[in-house]
């Protein structure tokens, strides 16, 4: 994907949503894009597949899925990628599946829109996908209702769905927010299973460091629709680059420190309507400089890139000092 | 679901059995009121009063009045009025409902198919030019009044352009399906149109709307990421969860319409359907006459919004399981 930007024309003015993102996914990849709620994180996503519907919208940029320019494809050839080639999981498994079928019409539906099957065997496929999932009595389940399914079971149909054609890529939108945290663990370990199990590549969109630490291989820190900063997952969390991610990671709240108040970034998100020309998150940072009105390249060594214009021994010195009164 | 149905019926007669004391303490047990000259309609004969007193058992006790009547209502079927002197009641509703049942199918039919069709054709079309005009054309038919709609049709049907244009067109009235059924669907051509147009508006614009709304909804998102066609998901996943709505709407105004609230378009038409009766009823203050109309009315609007839910449970499996 190369410099990805989406932005909505409204009343108030244009909306940039996201503002130039690019990135790679190798093969049986897991990347983590994280990001405050409005980061353009899902937007992004969604806009590849032709997902956001909306006179006012805006898209450009490139992307290349196995070669193949997919930005700006029609609806029609636009569908045989759509759950096909590409995998999605929404964030509300509640609202995500039709209410008035069943899960086994809902999965058939998908598998014969795909592949040239009679009506047993989707049915049996499907009868295999709920079981691989982990959903118990996978033949009767088949003929149950959504609403019929606690959330974390709807989130595993909505999972069984998305694999269901053996995509290449799963996008994966928030996959474990609407659940409690022991049905997140779960949902989590069962993503990471399958995806070896089917080798496919992962996008897991999310605002939890705590999943990222889990899941992603490499991640992406996003701030008001621009990459903040991106780098293999140990790299970024264990020795993050950008003070926002410090601020982030900071926000985590911790088990091992009694009585510790829970750390925020000040300040508000940036309004989409008014991103400054410079760096974005500059309002809010608490290291500031003149330069920061410029808008700072994305730049780093060994895959590890951040858009920030601290100098390597600016930073040091200020993880030191932030170590020493164990704020970090 | 067989035994939602069945609770569904049982509370059904209820509504009814509850709907029945109503009307007659209503029209018969309100205070300071001789229910006798209610009865016997405007200057009747003290002969006459006394009749209907021993009649209808007005000495007796509220529980056997109230029996006496349905009584007479349903078992003999024989409540007679006073105002049109030996016209049997029951006989007159069974020998009007008919009509008003062929005058409400057949408009049911045209306003479902139009009203249908307009909402989704709308909807698919939504910020082009198809979509307001669809939109004006339904608030119009709204707007203009059954009776007004009626006599104009009238008006040019049956006077200015009937040498012209219609002179295929019967002169009003009614000829049973049963002996003719061309010239019955010929009586009621006109008479459909106009009831349909109201309806066919609310109904494409509420559908449009719930269209619009369904679209909206996060598993229509998901229906586009697993690939389905957009036509695919218009039909099989927006309007099939949209038509839950529009059923119950059907089934309350259908219930309605064969309960009599087709009155003006009947009146317009000289059709002597139920509405019909009901109008005459108010017109004399036929006290039998207008509680037998009552009754049939509400006896639909009962079965109409039991045969929804019922309906409603099979749309809708949510419902099913919380009864």
């Amino acid at each position: 994907m190369r410099d990805l930007k989406v932005s909505f024309a409204t009343r108030q003015g244009v909306v940039r949503a996201v503002d130039g993102l690019s990135f790679d996914v190798g093969p049986k990849e897991v990347l983590g894009i994280v990001g405050e709620s409005g980061s353009g994180k899902s937007v992004a996503m969604y806009s590849i597949l032709g997902l956001v519907r909306d006179a006012n919208v805006e898209i450009s940029g490139s992307v290349k899925f196995q070669g193949r320019e997919i930005l700006g494809l029609s609806d029609k050839e636009m569908q045989s990628v759509r759950g096909g080639e590409v995998g999605m999981i929404f964030q509300d498994p509640m609202t995500a599946l039709t209410p008035v079928y069943t899960v086994g019409w809902q999965l058939v539906e998908q598998l014969r829109a795909h592949n040239d099957m009679t009506k047993q065997e989707a049915r049996e496929r499907a009868r295999e996908l709920l079981a691989e999932v982990g959903i118990p009595d996978p033949k009767s389940r088949l003929h149950h209702y959504p609403h019929e399914f606690s959330g974390g079971m709807r989130q595993r149909v909505v999972i069984a769905m998305a694999l269901s054609c053996n995509p290449k890529l799963l996008i994966a939108d928030e996959p474990t927010t609407a659940l409690d945290v022991t049905t997140q663990a779960q949902i989590l370990d069962l993503m990471e299973r399958l995806q070896e199990r089917h080798g496919s590549s992962i996008v897991i969109i999310t605002h939890d460091m705590g999943v990222i630490a889990e899941i992603a291989d490499r991640v992406i820190v996003m701030y008001a629709g621009r990459p903040a900063e991106i780098g293999p997952e140990l790299d970024v969390v264990r020795s993050p680059r950008h003070p926002y991610t410090w601020g982030l990671l900071g926000a985590v709240p911790r088990a091992d420190v009694k009585n510790r108040r829970l750390v925020t970034i000040p300040g508000n998100a940036v309004s989409p309507l008014a991103v400054p020309e410079g760096c974005a998150f500059a309002a809010r940072c608490p290291h500031k400089m003149a330069i920061c009105d410029e808008r700072p390249p994305l730049r780093g060594a060994h895959q590890h890139l951040d858009a920030c214009w601290l100098t390597d021994e600016q930073r040091l010195a200020i993880r030191s000092v932030a170590t020493t009164r164990g704020e970090s | 679901m067989f035994r939602y149905i069945i609770r569904r019926l049982i509370s059904a007669v209820l509504v009814m059995f509850a709907i029945s004391v109503m009307v007659f303490l209503i029209f018969f047990a309100t205070p300071g009121v001789n229910p006798a000259a209610r009865i016997a309609g405007r200057s009747a004969s003290p002969e006459v009063l006394r009749h209907v007193s021993i009649e209808f058992g007005l000495d007796k006790p509220l529980p056997i009045r109230y029996l006496i009547m349905m009584y007479h209502l349903f078992i003999k079927q024989d409540l007679t009025s006073y105002v049109n002197i030996g016209y049997k009641i029951i006989p007159q509703i069974i020998a009007a409902a008919p009509i008003t049942l062929s005058l409400v199918f057949g408009a049911a039919l045209i306003w479902l198919v139009v009203g249908i069709f307009g909402g989704m054709i709308a909807a698919s079309n939504r910020g082009k030019f198809i979509d307001p005009l669809i939109m004006f054309l339904g608030i119009a038919t709204i707007s203009i009044p059954a009776y007004w709609l009626g006599e104009m049709v009238n008006l040019l049907t049956q006077d200015k352009l009937h040498a012209s244009l219609f002179p295929w067109l019967p002169n009003g009235g009614y000829v049973a399906i049963t002996s003719n059924p061309w010239e019955w669907a010929l009586h009621l051509l006109f008479p459909w149109l106009t009831l349909a147009a109201l309806y066919s508006g609310i109904y494409a614009r509420v559908l449009r709307g719930e269209l619009i709304n369904a679209m909206n909804e996060d598993y229509i998102r998901t229906a586009r990421a697993k690939g389905l066609s957009e036509r695919r998901i218009l039909y099989r996943h927006a309007l099939r969860c949209s038509l839950i709505t529009i059923v119950s709407l059907f089934g309350l105004d259908f219930g309605a319409l064969i309960g009599g609230a087709a009155l003006l378009t009947e009146v317009v038409f000289g059709l002597q359907g139920v509405g019909w009766l009901t109008y005459q009823g108010l017109t004399n203050l036929d006290l039998p006459l207008i509680m037998g109309c009552v009754m049939y009315g509400a006896f639909f609007v009962v079965l109409a919004s039991a045969v929804v839910d019922i309906l409603y449970a099979y749309l809708d499996p949510r419902v099913r399981i919380v009864t």
